[in-house]
């Protein structure tokens, strides 16, 4: 029986293989656009927040409950956590974290000044956090904490017009108030994707910046590195859970929630983009369907005749959509993969899009084929198709054989 | 007990404003084991009787009954059973499926049945051999002659050896040694198997064989006359 089934399935398809072969095709496309598309969408959002999690930086922060609030030099907390907060920074679901203090500040050249973010980090933890140290284009990252020379932007040293080895004053204010300057060395210049970075933001050492400001053994934040941004809510809560009431912790979801809206956006649209495709490749397949089973009413009412179950001309007309799904499918697939294969080494947009850049974000774009989204276009084309295709194949197996027979 | 009872079966066709008789007040008992041919003009209402007899038909009112079950108002599928395991078709027009060669025809409904591969080619190939087919068992329909699909179709609707067998013009597009060779295959069947036969036609070649002769017109039974076959 199930022989005969696809027996029979399988030979109309090639009855009109022009039509199969377009219909094949279509399917193919179909899949190949679901997830062609969504790759390089995945890849443009994903570079975008990979970015903006490395500028942050860290999937998770932990702060002094108030600092978000109000980013002054005294809403601090201890460069050095310990108890449980460290055997859970230290655990296995964290890659890297970092202790920063975090300021304004203005920084001056014998020029101009201009006000930015300065940052007092430990260059043996923040490498594996920011961005920064492997930016480097003069000069040299930080040696340790200790160390009193100063990381600027190139775009900053422009327009100080300033440059490396040069002197520069900055100046901030202390836990009371008072203003508090200093000349540092600039030690190393790095280059970021956005002038924004380059502008905003300065590193020196943590202890370095603690004597400067006169917090000795205080921090602004915590910055952490879990698996990947998209896996952070164990880690998230193990952090949260640890470090008790008196920490304010936050994932990057909610530090930017520009991008943590958007990439929720992103998967919205991933799905809509998927219903959009099926759409126009279902109209497709059940028109090729619908004809396909109008050329054939007599043989499906001789069928019918000679005793076979309207069951089996409905399963068998379904077996042959699920050939046709099938077969586009893979053929959709390999292409998909094709295509994509060729691109890791990233799609360079510069030429198209200047002004990202000024936005943050990078001029190329990586497409990222992920296995989620490809078994969802499968999931979606296949079963949606079988659904699609149950509508003429229950007409058919409806048909009355003596109307059918006599059908000319 | 006979095999095969219609009682009182009507049957109209309504063509737009037309209402047109198929049958009209038919009552008919067939045994089994008999011979029947079912003899009309054109339009006479072979065909109607033939699909009622079959289940392939509803009528309009009357009973049908076949080996002792009332099938006339049984469900599809229920239907679909017993048509599947009782009956051989020979449809007047349209009797192949086209994707299918000869052989997988001819082996179509006993597939259908579930009999096993070996048990099929076995008795499809002495069916082939009987019917005159040797050699075109991988031809499909549209590369056979009239004669020899209509060939293809006999041989499907004995090949199960069905309880009955209903035929519509089974002759029709064959050579009279073919007409011939047919119904020596029917009557040998009728007398080895005690299969009914139940065969519309005009072919005078085929009355000859039968045993009993129903003439019908207008979709009344005119005429039940016993005959000695030649
Ligand atoms: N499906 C139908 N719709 C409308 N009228 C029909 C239908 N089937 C049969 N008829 C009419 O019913 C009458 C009997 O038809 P039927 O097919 O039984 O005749 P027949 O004896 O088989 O004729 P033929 O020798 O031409 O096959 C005819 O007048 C025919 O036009
Ligand atoms: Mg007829």
């Amino acid at each position: 029986m199930i022989a005969i089934i696809f027996r029979l399935a399988w030979r109309n398809l090639w009855r009109n293989n022009r039509r199969t072969l377009i219909m094949l095709v279509t399917i193919a496309v179909g899949i190949w656009a679901m997830i062609f598309m969504t790759a390089l969408m995945r890849g443009m959002v994903n570079k975008m927040v990979r970015d903006a999690v490395k500028v942050l930086p860290g999937h998770v922060q932990i702060h002094h409950p108030d600092y978000l609030d109000d980013p002054n030099i005294v809403n601090s907390i201890e460069e050095h956590p310990d108890g449980i907060l460290l055997q859970v920074l230290n655990g296995p679901d964290i890659v890297a974290w970092s202790s920063r203090v975090r300021v304004a500040a203005i920084i001056s050249s014998a020029r101009e000044s201009r006000s930015i973010t300065l940052l007092g980090v430990d260059p043996a933890t923040e490498s594996e956090v920011s961005f920064v140290a492997g930016k480097i284009v003069q000069g040299s990252f930080l040696n340790d904490g200790d160390d009193d020379g100063i990381i600027v932007g190139r775009k900053l040293t422009e327009t100080l017009e300033t440059g490396l080895g040069k002197r520069i004053v900055i100046m901030s204010q202390d836990p009371d108030n008072e203003i508090v300057d200093r000349g540092f060395r600039i030690t190393g210049v790095f280059d970021a994707n956005t002038e924004a970075l380059e502008e905003g933001y300065v590193f020196t050492g943590v202890t370095a910046a603690q004597n400067f400001l006169g917090i000795p053994g205080r921090v602004h934040e915590v910055a952490i590195v879990g698996r990947g941004f998209r896996q952070i809510d164990g880690m998230y809560q193990a952090v949260k859970n640890a470090a008790g009431p008196n920490f304010s912790v936050l994932p990057w979801t909610e530090l930017n929630s520009y991008l943590g809206t958007m990439l929720g956006v992103m998967d919205g649209f991933v799905l809509v983009w998927f219903m959009v495709v099926f759409l126009a490749l279902s109209f497709g397949l059940v028109n090729t369907l619908v004809m396909a089973i109008f050329e054939r009413v007599r043989e499906i009412g001789l069928m019918l005749a000679l005793g076979v179950k309207p069951m089996i001309i409905l399963a068998q007309i379904i077996v042959e959509s699920v050939c046709l799904l099938f077969f586009g499918a893979l053929t959709g697939n390999l292409v998909a993969w094709l295509t994509i294969r060729p691109l890791q080494d990233g799609i360079d947009l510069s030429s198209y899009a200047e002004g990202l850049e000024m936005f943050g974000y990078s001029t190329i774009l990586y497409p990222e084929m992920t296995v989620e989204d490809v078994f969802t276009a499968n999931v979606v084309v296949l079963s949606l198709g079988i659904i699609a295709s149950l509508f003429p194949a229950i007409r058919a197996s409806r048909y009355q054989p003596v109307e059918a027979l006599i059908k000319v | 007990m006979s095999d095969i009872r219609c009682v009182n079966l009507c049957r109209t066709f309504h063509q737009g404003d037309i209402t047109v008789t198929g049958l009209d007040h038919v009552s008919i008992d067939i045994k089994k084991g008999e011979f029947v041919c079912l003899v009309a003009p054109s339009g006479g209402g072979k065909t109607t009787l033939l699909n009622a007899i079959g289940g392939l038909d509803k009528p309009d009112s009357g009973e049908v009954w076949i080996a002792g079950k009332r099938i006339d108002n049984m469900g599809k599928s229920a239907l679909a059973e017993m048509r599947l395991n009782n009956i051989g078709f020979v449809f007047q027009a349209y009797n192949l499926i086209p994707v299918l060669t000869a052989r997988e025809n001819i082996e179509f409904v006993m597939e259908v049945q579930g009999i096993p591969a070996a048990d099929r080619h076995r008795r499809s190939a002495a069916i082939l051999t009987e019917v005159g087919l040797e050699g075109l068992e991988d031809r499909r329909p549209a590369k056979m002659s009239g004669g020899q699909q209509q060939r293809v179709a006999v041989a499907r609707a004995i090949v199960a050896k069905p309880e009955i067998v209903l035929a519509d013009e089974p002759t029709a597009n064959l050579d009279s040694s073919s007409a011939e060779q047919l119904m020596d295959l029917f009557v040998s069947l009728n007398k080895n198997h005690n299969t009914t036969f139940v065969i519309a036609t005009h072919d005078q070649r085929v009355m000859e064989y039968a045993r009993r002769i129903v003439k019908m017109l207008d979709g009344r039974i005119d005429q039940d006359i016993p005959q000695d076959p030649r």
